[in-house]
Formats: C-alpha cells, sequence, structure tokens
C-alpha cells in the first residue's frame, strides 16, 4: 500500500488534544495513586486489624483482576456512588470523571505495595526511637520512616510511573479520546488509520524509552551517593 | 440482586448467560496459554542472548526488549490487528481479514481466527520481552565462576547453558515467572478491544443484555480471582518439587 505520512500534520491539532488528555489523566492518577496508596500502605501496616484487613482486600481484589476490568467496575460504581453521597438521583457522571476514579483506585493498589516495600526496608528500630523521643504516630512516619522510605523507592515509584503513562491507553475501552482514542478516531474518519497507528506507536516509544533512559541514569547517580 | 439472570436464556442458540461466561473464560485461557508458550520460549532466547559474548545476537535481543516493552500493549494490539494486514502483500492481507473461519458467533458479535491468532501473537510477543528480562537477571544472577568452571571443564558455551546455568536460573525466577504468567490472564483482556470475546468482554456483553452490571462483573471477578489462586498455588507447588537440596527454596519462606 501507498502511504501518505502528511495525515499526521493534518491531524495533528486532534491529536495534541489526545496528548493533553493522556498527559493530564496520568498527572492525575499519578498524584491521586500515590497519595491513596500512601495512605493504603500505611493502613495495611497498621496494627489496626479494621484497618489492615480491608486494605489488603482491596490491594489484592484490585491486583488480580485486568484493569480494563478495574475501568468497568468503577466506570459502573462511580455515578452510583456519587447520586448516593448527594442525594441527585440519576446525577450524570461524566467518562472522564469515572475513567480518573479508576485510575487512582488502582494506581493506589499498585503504588501502595511499593510504598509498603519501601517503609519495610526502614529498620524498625527508627519509628520505635521516634517514639521513644516521644514523636507522635503522624511525626514519626512524615518525618523520619517516610522521606527515608520514598527516597529508597524513588526508581521503582518513577519505572511504575513509566508503565501508568502506557495504562492511560486503556480508556480507549470506554471511548475517551486520550492520544490512542484521537488516532484511532482520526483513523476512521480519513481512513489513514495504518499511519496514524504507526506515529502513536513511534511517540509513545519516544517518550518511554526516553524517560526509563532518564531514570536509569538516575539510579546510576543514586547508587554512587550510597 | 438477582444471580439467577445466569440460567436465563441468552438471546442466541440455546446459550445461557452462564454459558457466556464460560466461553468468555475458555477464550481467556486459550489466548493466555498460548501467549505463554510464545512468550516462555521467545523470551527463554532473547534472555540467554542478551548474556551471550556474541555481540550483534545481544544487540538485537536488547533492541527487541526495548521497543516491546516501551509501547503500551493497547498500542500493539492494533498494530498486529489492523496494521499487519495492510503492510503485507495485498492477497495475504485480505486472507487474513476476510477468509479465516469464525470461531464464535452471537448475535451481534463475533471474532474469527483472525482476531485471536492477533491477540495472541501481540501478547506474547510483548510478554516475550518481560520474560527476557527475567531470564537475563536470573543468569547474571548466578556467580561468574560458574561460567568459567564449565568452560575449564571442556564444555562448549552451549553446553554451559545447558548444564550449568538454565537448570538453577530458571529455578531463581520462578517467583518474577509467575507474576509474569498471572499478568498475562489480566493482560489477556486487551483483546477485547479488537473483538475477541473473552471473559471480561463477555460480562459486559450479559451486563449490556440484561441490565445486572453488579452480577455479570461480580462473576467475572471472581472468576479471575479463582484463576490467580490456581497459579499462584500451582507455581508454589512446582517450585517446591523442583528445589534443589541444600538451597533455600522460597516457597517454604511463603509468599
Amino acid at each position: 500500500m501507498d502511504f501518505d505520512w502528511g495525515i499526521i500534520l493534518k491531524s495533528k491539532d486532534v491529536l495534541w488534544d489526545g496528548m493533553k488528555l493522556s498527559l493530564w489523566l496520568f498527572g492525575v492518577a499519578l498524584a491521586g495513586g500515590i497519595f491513596f496508596g500512601t495512605l493504603l500502605a500505611l493502613a495495611r501496616l497498621s496494627s489496626f486489624r479494621i484497618l489492615s484487613i480491608p486494605a489488603t482486600g482491596f490491594v489484592n481484589l484490585i491486583r488480580s483482576i485486568p484493569f480494563i476490568m478495574a475501568i468497568f467496575w468503577f466506570y459502573f460504581l462511580t455515578p452510583m456512588m456519587v447520586s448516593k453521597f448527594t442525594g441527585h438521583q440519576g446525577e450524570a457522571v461524566g467518562p472522564i470523571t469515572s475513567a480518573i476514579v479508576a485510575f487512582i483506585m488502582v494506581e493506589s493498589a499498585y503504588y501502595s505495595e511499593i510504598i509498603r516495600a519501601g517503609i519495610q526496608s526502614i529498620p524498625r528500630g527508627q519509628p520505635w526511637a521516634a517514639y521513644a523521643l516521644g514523636m507522635t504516630y503522624s511525626q514519626a512516619m512524615g518525618t523520619v520512616v517516610l522521606p527515608q522510605a520514598f527516597r529508597n523507592m524513588l526508581p521503582i515509584m518513577l519505572t511504575q510511573a513509566i508503565i501508568l503513562f502506557q495504562d492511560t491507553s486503556l480508556v480507549y475501552v470506554v471511548g475517551l479520546k486520550d492520544f490512542l482514542g484521537a488516532a484511532s478516531k482520526g483513523g476512521q474518519l480519513t481512513g489513514r488509520i495504518v499511519e496514524l497507528y504507526i506515529f502513536t506507536a513511534f511517540v509513545y516509544f519516544v517518550i518511554c524509552f526516553g524517560a526509563s533512559w532518564a531514570v536509569k541514569r538516575l539510579n546510576e547517580r543514586i547508587a554512587v551517593i550510597r | 440482586m438477582d444471580w439467577s439472570v445466569f440460567l436465563q436464556k441468552a438471546p442466541s442458540g440455546g446459550m445461557t448467560y452462564l454459558g457466556w461466561l464460560a466461553s468468555g473464560t475458555m477464550w481467556t485461557l486459550l489466548v493466555s496459554i498460548f501467549a505463554w508458550l510464545i512468550a516462555f520460549t521467545l523470551g527463554s532466547i532473547l534472555g540467554v542472548l542478551r548474556t551471550t559474548p556474541l555481540r550483534i545476537p545481544r544487540a538485537i535481543a536488547t533492541a527487541y526488549v526495548e521497543v516491546f516493552r516501551n509501547v503500551p500493549l493497547l498500542v500493539q494490539m492494533f498494530i498486529w490487528y489492523f496494521v499487519m494486514p495492510e503492510v503485507v502483500p495485498e492477497s495475504l492481507g485480505n486472507y487474513l481479514k476476510q477468509d479465516l473461519p469464525n470461531l464464535v458467533e452471537l448475535p451481534f458479535a463475533q471474532f474469527s481466527m483472525w482476531e485471536f491468532t492477533a491477540a495472541v501473537i501481540c501478547l506474547g510477543m510483548y510478554t516475550a520481552s518481560r520474560v527476557a528480562e527475567q531470564v537475563r537477571a536470573g543468569i547474571q544472577s548466578l556467580p561468574r565462576g560458574q561460567t568459567n568452571a564449565g568452560l575449564a571443564m571442556g564444555f562448549t558455551l552451549p553446553q554451559v547453558y545447558q548444564f550449568v546455568l538454565l537448570p538453577m536460573a530458571y529455578r531463581l525466577i520462578i517467583p518474577p515467572m509467575t507474576s509474569e504468567f498471572l499478568t498475562i490472564f489480566k493482560n489477556s483482556s486487551t483483546a477485547l478491544t479488537i473483538g475477541v470475546l473473552e471473559l471480561t468482554a463477555q460480562s459486559r456483553q450479559i451486563s449490556e443484555y440484561t441490565f445486572k452490571t453488579f452480577e455479570a462483573f461480580t462473576a467475572a471477578t471472581l472468576i479471575y480471582i479463582v484463576i490467580t489462586l490456581t497459579v499462584i498455588y500451582s507455581m508454589r507447588w512446582l517450585e517446591g518439587r523442583l528445589a534443589v537440596p541444600g538451597f533455600i527454596s522460597q516457597a517454604a519462606g511463603g509468599h
């Protein structure tokens, strides 16, 4: 077949809008995932069973179903929950909100495992010493354990961030126009699906390969400091 | 909640909705297992090549891993399914798209051998890059003296791999390989985007036909959990069976 690469220039606005949605999803899911992931990790490590059992159950449940299945679940549950809390029956929750909730939930489960490992890499004597100095739980966690834990797990958190960026393409299944969705839509309209998909793969490759290279370099620098 | 929905007749050849779930489960298992065969074979070859002193094969294996790891699985799925038939000779492309037999036909959805093959190849080649990294890590975690001792005994390099390095390396990487194997079942759900009616797709279909979304998704979730637990326990059993006396088996220490 003959290629028409000019189609990429012609659809650059649509593709850029899609990339902006991908990046926005990535940013929000990353921030939300790390925030709730930290809370989940602390709950899992808590000595209160009422916290640790539900947190463990949630993380194991999310980790044993496909990402797409989780998106479908939250896509279905979020509008129900929202109408329950706000009292407005049938209040419309957009696909973007549902997708964002799904991404934050799934990523918080993945990140909580990384953060839990990071917290457990800090010797137990340190929080005990902090308590002995009269610190409260939040002081000991916030000023002694977590800063060191986050530093230890930085490389693996960044690697997970690259995977998260790739996973944002899964919002295609609920019809959102992220970068892949935009390319797909543009391809259907113009009949130039081959060029657009090859271009999409190339762009994802450049971004993710560049990011993994940067993470690798960062790893080497951190290793020297230690 | 109304769980009897699964016993109702679906609007197609005498199947119940339970039948749809069973069919979805079967296709999830088939896609995943065939893809795993590709991933394990190709991944092992690539992983070994990355540790050999052969320069060009090593560079090829490294390039493979980087390309397949840094493009999202869904994009790869579309490349195999939509782009491949267009860039191969036209007659072959048409054959793939039109002439392959249908595997599943439901009233408003069907998929052919081509959707299944594209999904298996895509998932297999994607996972091969991850398996390759595990195999490489396993081989590199062995002391360098093992290779040297093998060579000093007069083994050729292929013999060193066959009799010295690989038997130990494969045992060491059973835990990370278990999680790759689990991931392949989960990732097989991306095949729904090209029309393969696997478990996630079927549960969505049931929810669309019956409006019993909660029941349909719960059933699929439970099946995924059963698959996950089955894999974890059988791999633990395998690890125990293959443990070399004198080496600490990770299976003994729990998860």
